[in-house]
């Protein structure tokens, strides 16, 4: 199977030292993690990381169950193929003279995107939506020279009423 | 009630029915120690390197089937522990390991002596903790027990720093251990077992693979069973020798690199393979790609992350091995398969794989065999690493769960002397022999004084070949014989146990090799006997790496065959 991108959503204990174990597993399989983000979810003690990662189904697959066997896992599922709604979030700091600062405002009113800071010869713009998105508001504001970008990576959560956490931990099973 | 940390450990310890601890002292940990007085129901061994102390713990869990437990102090009493807790790891050996670290205030400030230990230990331990709250010890601790000895057991390590064992805190037996995150699944999923009970009524050339999970859930009954009604030949894994009766008609003994030529015939023509507790480690499968290809393969295992893993699985089923055979036994119709099964003996009498070639000098196949006799297959044998081990394994009949102890997946030079004196702490009626090279002894051979303390009856014959011998072989057979860094000087290893106050016997003859080992069994106590065996014997069959199972070599044909008699 060919290589692609893979979003899996893990809900695992909040305790220390989490974050560090389920790092530490992708490098030592070898994977290469695309993005990851982590925060609370809904319920408290728990909290939910939306990992990106590259790799063929079977070895997402291996990687997985190996990040579900960790004791302080809850619950883990690859939703890459399930419908799912994703947004990632950038901060764009580019430049902006008296001359350039209209044109760039109109392209952010396009992509609905806010301005949130303003110099003598900057804008930050704060702008959210799925990769896509980013990248080519990204690739027009270039030509005015970007000087500093910050991107949150990706999160997701599956379209419709089911949802991640529910009904609870499904049994480990090879049959899932 | 009021107690310190280290009496909360201690009476953790009690209450999960520990006896033995083995360990090391040191600053850190020292308060620890300092309360085991007050519990005189643990009996405390002490080591002489706490490699040794993992070592020992992973012995005595797998002679008695509990968790082993050890001891060590922070900073390098703790990383000596690393390569005992990975051999626990790999072999799925429950054990819990218990460091000291330095007191909270020092923590991630260098501090003398001071490791992250949990840190190291991530992806060699099932689950390690760093316990910062007294308040938590004891459910730490039973948690402990409870994540080691359940589902795919496995060591854990609790770091505890000084402070936390000096504190005194309200404490409550902890309750029930009740993890939402952790829940091994112990049943198997019966649509599943249905369709793997039809591909087994179906089959005409069954094999049965058997790994280690058959001995650590005790299923060795209920495989006995499976085989018989459907008269399906065992193979089982190295680690899985025991697991069912090598003297029994169905056994076709054991698989991989050094296996019987017959068992790796068997994998490689049958049409279905039914592995149960094991995980197609490629050691036993040899060139993965070329494994069992006529078969379909059923996969019966608790761990899910090692289904589909190496190998395509046709019906994956994840449970314990004992409650997914008792619904299955159920399930199958009793078979005849006397055209495999004779096949199989044509192939066992075609390649026999274990025939000991006359010879003047003392060959360590022969060793293994004399103990055999001598021992009429009654003792447990715990090996080091090489081709002492592949010949312990070749040459010994085993009849009884965990009665060859060996480490398998780390392959660990060393664990041979002190994984006996934790079987022989874990069954002291039990016959142990360590079998083991003069290189694997050398490096943990200072345990000869645990032996010495703690009055153990081991008995070991060392196969001094004056080489590195598996990596002689692999030289010889692969590198045109160029022997770098594999010849090997030992001491005069009489002497040295001599100095331990160990009796023993050096045996440079053949015919005094029987008299040397009754004389180890007659002595009431530890004794050592150091063979001097043939410099450049080779281990044989041998699958070289890349091959398939059935590429492999056999031992060059020569003179007359003394065993079998
Ligand atoms: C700790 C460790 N270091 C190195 C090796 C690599 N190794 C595997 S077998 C072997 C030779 C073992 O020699 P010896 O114990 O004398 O046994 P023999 O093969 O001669 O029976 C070596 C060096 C290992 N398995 N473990």
């Amino acid at each position: 199977m060919a290589p692609m991108k893979h979003t899996l959503v893990a809900l695992v204990e909040d305790k220390p030292g989490v974050l560090n174990r389920v790092a530490n597993l992708f490098r030592r399989r070898g994977f290469n993690i695309d993005s990851i983000t982590v925060g609370h979810s809904e319920k408290p003690d728990i909290s939910r990381m939306t990992i990106v990662v590259d790799g063929s189904g079977a070895s997402v697959e291996q990687v997985r169950k190996q990040l579900d066997k960790l004791i302080e896992t809850v619950k883990v599922q690859d939703i890459t193929s399930e419908s799912i709604v994703v947004r990632e979030m950038a901060l764009i700091k580019v430049k902006a003279t008296s001359a350039t600062r209209s044109e760039i405002m109109q392209i952010v009113d396009i992509f609905r995107a806010n301005i949130v800071d303003v110099s003598m010869e900057s804008l930050i713009i704060e702008v959210t939506g799925d990769e896509e998105k980013l990248d080519s508001l990204l690739n027009l504001l270039r030509t005015f020279e970007i000087k500093e970008v910050v991107r949150t990576g990706r999160i997701a959560m599956t379209r419709g009423s089911t949802t991640t956490s529910e009904p609870g931990r499904k049994p480990i099973s090879a049959e899932d | 009630m009021k107690m310190t940390g280290g009496q909360i450990i201690c009476d953790c310890l009690v209450k999960e029915g520990v006896e033995v601890i083995f360990g090391i002292l040191g600053g850190a940990i020292l308060p620890l120690y300092d309360t085991l007085p007050q519990f005189p129901q643990l009996h405390h061994v002490l080591v002489r390197h706490e490699q040794c102390a993992a070592h020992a713990a992973e012995g005595y869990a797998r002679a008695t089937g509990r968790v082993g437990v050890c001891f060590a102090t922070s900073g390098p009493g703790a990383t000596n522990l690393v390569t005992g807790i990975a051999n626990a790891h790999l072999d799925s050996s429950p054990m819990v390991a218990i460091t000291g670290q330095v007191a909270r205030r020092f923590i991630g400030k260098d501090a003398f002596q001071e490791v992250d230990i949990t840190g190291i230990t991530l992806p060699i331990t099932k689950h390690n903790y760093l316990v910062r709250d007294t308040a938590q010890l004891g459910k730490v601790v039973k948690e402990a027990f409870y994540i080691a000895r359940t589902g795919r057991p496995g060591p854990v390590l609790i770091d505890v720093p000084k402070d936390v064992f000096q504190e005194q805190v309200e404490y409550h037996t902890p309750g029930k251990v009740d993890l939402r995150s952790y829940k091994p699944r112990r049943e198997g999923n019966m649509a599943q077992i249905r369709k793997a009970a039809n591909l087994i009524n179906q089959a005409q050339k069954p094999v049965i693979l058997a790994g280690r999970g058959v001995i650590i859930s005790g299923a060795s009954e209920e495989l006995k069973t499976l085989a018989e009604t459907a008269q399906i030949p065992v193979v089982t894994t190295l680690l899985g020798i025991g697991g069912f009766p090598e003297s029994h008609v169905l056994s076709y003994r054991w698989l991989g690199m050094h296996g019987m030529a017959y068992a790796n015939m068997a994998i490689n023509g049958a049409d279905l393979i039914i592995a149960i507790g094991m995980r197609f480690d490629d050691r036993a499968t040899a060139e993965v790609a070329s494994f069992a290809p006529h078969a379909k393969i059923i996969h019966i295992d608790i761990d899910p992350a090692e289904i589909g893993k190496n190998v395509r699985v046709d019906v994956p089923i994840v449970g314990d091995v004992k409650a997914v055979l008792t619904p299955l036994l159920k399930l199958i119709t009793p078979t005849q398969h006397m055209d495999w099964l004779k096949q199989l003996d044509v192939w066992r009498r075609e390649h026999p794989s274990t025939d000991i070639r006359e010879s003047s000098s003392i060959l360590p196949q022969y060793v293994v065999r004399s103990i055999y006799e001598a021992t009429e297959g009654d003792a447990t044998i715990v090996t080091g690493v090489g081709q002492n081990q592949m010949w312990a394994a070749q040459h010994y009949i085993y009849n009884k769960p965990n009665t060859f102890i060996s480490s398998g997946g780390l392959g660990t030079m060393g664990f041979g002397l002190p994984a006996s004196v934790g079987v022989k702490m874990g069954r002291p009626d039990a016959t142990v022999w360590c079998i083991d090279g003069d290189g694997s002894f050398q490096m943990t051979l200072h345990e000869l004084a645990t032996i010495q303390q703690e009055r153990l009856a081991v008995k070991i014959a060392i196969m001094n070949n004056g080489f590195l011998g598996m990596v002689r072989q692999w030289q010889e057979l692969f590198h045109d014989k160029r022997y770098v860094a594999t010849p090997l000087w030992g001491p005069d290893f009489v002497k040295l146990a001599e100095a331990y106050g160990i009796p023993g016997i050096k045996v440079r003859h053949k015919d005094e090799v029987v008299p040397a080992i009754q004389k180890a069994m007659a002595h009431d106590g530890p004794f050592l006997i150091d063979f001097g065996v043939e410099p450049e014997e080779n281990v044989y069959p041998m699958v070289p790496p890349g091959a398939s199972l059935v590429e492999l070599l056999e031992a060059p044909k020569k003179e007359e065959v003394v065993w079998p008699r």
